[in-house]
């Protein structure tokens, strides 16, 4: 009996020290990210914050660290790539939930699976052979690593994210919305887009949120065909862009002293923008728990 | 039950492995992170533990400590010459700083190093009877642009016009009326700084903003060998098929040239040491640098041999 519960209570022990890890293990990234990359701003011979923050140029040879250009291409791409992607993959969701017969469905579910297990480096692979390509030939601009590339490759990596998490929104719906709907007399299309969609709007909202963190934290894909401009704000689909991860993950392997310091600031700004997709997150499902 | 719960400890004791042997990749991680900084000290302590590197011949009995300074564009060499030596010396600490070649140069000739490490050859007024000069290697960094391409040379103030964002298109220098894409490497890059050196492209005003900046020199060749408009630059080894390399002012980019010191884009690594303080440590690593062993180390990070 005595042996008994101790060793419950050290499984227990142990459950908590594997539940402990995930929650020390953020704390410790937040800490150390959060002291590299505030140490330029502060001191003596410190950097000036609204230089980082606002600035146009990235040079470090010269001491030029401006990410402004930085975030605005990060911005882009993402919302180019919700623009695209959510629409496609809401229709996708309300296809496989609501439309297709059970045979088309077996066949389109496994592909999107599929297409979330792809690791991003194959997809930086396939925008460089096959989207490049065709960029440079319709681009007004002589080379086809664009933030238009950057939208098309990110577009297809959130679709998986968008269509899963939308299509058990839908299915969670109860029968008897669109029972009603169907009784009142309006159509399946009526049905599904007065009725079924806006009862998962949470759902749906959530899943956006979701996408905009995958977009806006991808890197891979990103680096091997955005171009990476080291200045200039995006101003045309056609032109170079210098998202946030591409410039830490190209350069933290050989940067040192302040460029280093830099690349964690930039990890920061990126941090920021993270928290507020999740804290985003976290409010929408907190309202659609309230609603049910 | 039972069984279970001994499955279950099992499972979570070889999660627990594998979370330490996270924790010991990490470390070492940070380990090379160090190792990027401006100085780094190596001790016996941080090669003894590395027992793959420890060959037969380990009956040296060399000790003491080497001191060098110099250039950082043979810091990726050095550093690993430097734990292969001190595998096989385990009595000889070797610490190397990077301050630059110039640095490097006046702490031999003040006697404060004991080996200095230059990227560049040595100017006139700093040469002088007691120090001596051995080149370990060369470097040498071609330009490259599609096959297609019909400019054959480029003279190295072009070269500079093109990156600064001067020339804009190839009709300016007798090729086709198609504008220039310029591909450059991210700003940590040993291979961009001594390119940008060679051109003096500072000078000319810095790197344009149109330039498209990749990752290492594999990205270059495939984003040169993808457009037919594109410049780029990378180490001798990564000319193919795929791409064509320019003569720069009409010499060949090939390893003959960069060693004869005619081909504009290269330069000679090399030690200076002041003879009178010639310590037998400072010898033996001079000679392993120059030994097979040592050479491999050059090639492995884009060096030229010496022969």
């Amino acid at each position: 009996m005595k042996t008994t519960k101790i060793r419950e209570k050290i499984i227990e022990t142990l459950f908590l020290i594997c539940a402990l890890i995930s929650v020390i293990s953020v704390v410790a990234i937040i800490a150390f990210v959060f002291s590299k990359g505030l140490k330029p701003f502060f001191g003596e011979n410190a950097y000036s914050f609204t230089d980082f923050i606002t600035g146009v140029h990235w040079n470090p040879e010269n001491n030029q660290y401006g990410v402004f250009y930085m975030i605005a291409g990060s911005v882009f791409a993402t919302a180019g790539a919700i623009l695209v992607g959510v629409p496609i993959g809401l229709l996708t969701a309300v296809f496989i939930a609501e439309v297709a017969p059970k045979s088309i469905v077996n066949i389109i579910k496994p592909a999107i699976e599929l297409l979330a297990g792809i690791p991003s480096v194959i997809y930086g692979a396939f925008g460089m052979g096959i989207i490049l390509p065709i960029i440079q030939k319709i681009s007004p601009q002589p080379q086809g690593q664009s933030l238009l590339a950057v939208i098309c490759v990110l577009t297809i990596m959130i679709l998986p994210t968008i269509i899963t998490l939308s299509e058990s929104a839908l299915r969670a719906v109860p029968n008897s919305y669109s029972e009603a709907s169907l009784g009142l007399g309006a159509s399946k299309m009526q049905t599904i887009f007065c009725s079924v969609v806006p009862a998962a709007k949470s759902g749906i909202l959530s899943a956006t949120v979701l996408g905009i963190g995958r977009a806006i934290g991808e890197t891979m894909a990103v680096m091997m065909i955005a171009g990476n401009a080291i200045g200039g704000i995006p101003t045309s689909i056609w032109d170079k862009v210098r998202p946030l991860t591409v410039n830490i993950s190209m350069e933290m392997g050989y940067a040192s002293g302040r460029h280093q310091e830099m690349l964690f600031a930039t990890g920061v700004v990126l941090f920021v923008f993270i928290m507020f997709v999740n804290i985003t997150v976290m409010r929408i499902t907190r309202k659609a728990g309230e609603k049910n | 039950m039972r069984l279970k719960r001994l499955v279950a400890l099992c499972m979570v004791g070889a999660m627990a492995l594998s979370f330490a042997g996270c924790s010991k990749n990490e470390k070492n991680n940070a380990k090379t992170n160090g190792n990027t900084t401006e100085t780094t000290n190596k001790t016996e302590d941080s090669t003894s533990t590395d027992t793959t590197a420890q060959p037969a011949e380990d009956s040296s009995n060399l000790s003491g400590t080497v001191v060098i300074t110099g250039s950082t564009s043979v810091d990726k060499i050095l550093n690993d010459m430097i734990d292969e030596f001190q595998a096989i010396n385990p009595d000889v600490t070797i610490n190397y700083t990077g301050t630059g070649s110039s640095a490097g140069i006046a702490d031999t000739i003040a006697g404060s190093n004991d080996l200095g490490a230059s990227s560049r050859e040595l100017k006139d007024e700093e040469k002088a009877d007691n120090v001596k000069e051995v080149v370990f290697a060369h470097d040498g960094i071609a330009v490259i642009t599609n096959p297609a391409n019909t400019v054959t040379d480029i003279s190295v103030e072009n070269l500079a016009k093109i990156y600064s964002g001067e020339i804009t298109n190839w009709n300016q220098l007798g090729g086709n009326d198609a504008p220039i894409v310029i591909v450059s490497r991210e700003g940590a890059s040993g291979t961009r700084s001594a390119f940008e050196e060679l051109i003096k492209l500072e000078d000319a005003g810095g790197l344009t903003e149109d330039a498209m900046v990749v990752e290492g020199n594999g990205n270059v060749q495939t984003s040169v060998a993808g457009n037919e408009n594109a410049i780029g630059y990378v180490s001798f080894s990564f000319i193919d098929d795929t791409v064509k390399a320019l003569t720069v002012e009409s010499v060949e980019a090939t390893a003959e040239n960069a060693k004869a010191g005619s081909y504009p884009l290269s330069r000679p690594f090399l030690f200076v040491y002041d003879e009178n303080n010639y310590t037998a440590q400072t010898k033996a690593f001079v000679e392993f640098a120059l030994s097979e062993d040592g050479q491999s180390y050059v090639e492995a990070h884009g060096g030229i041999k010496i022969d």
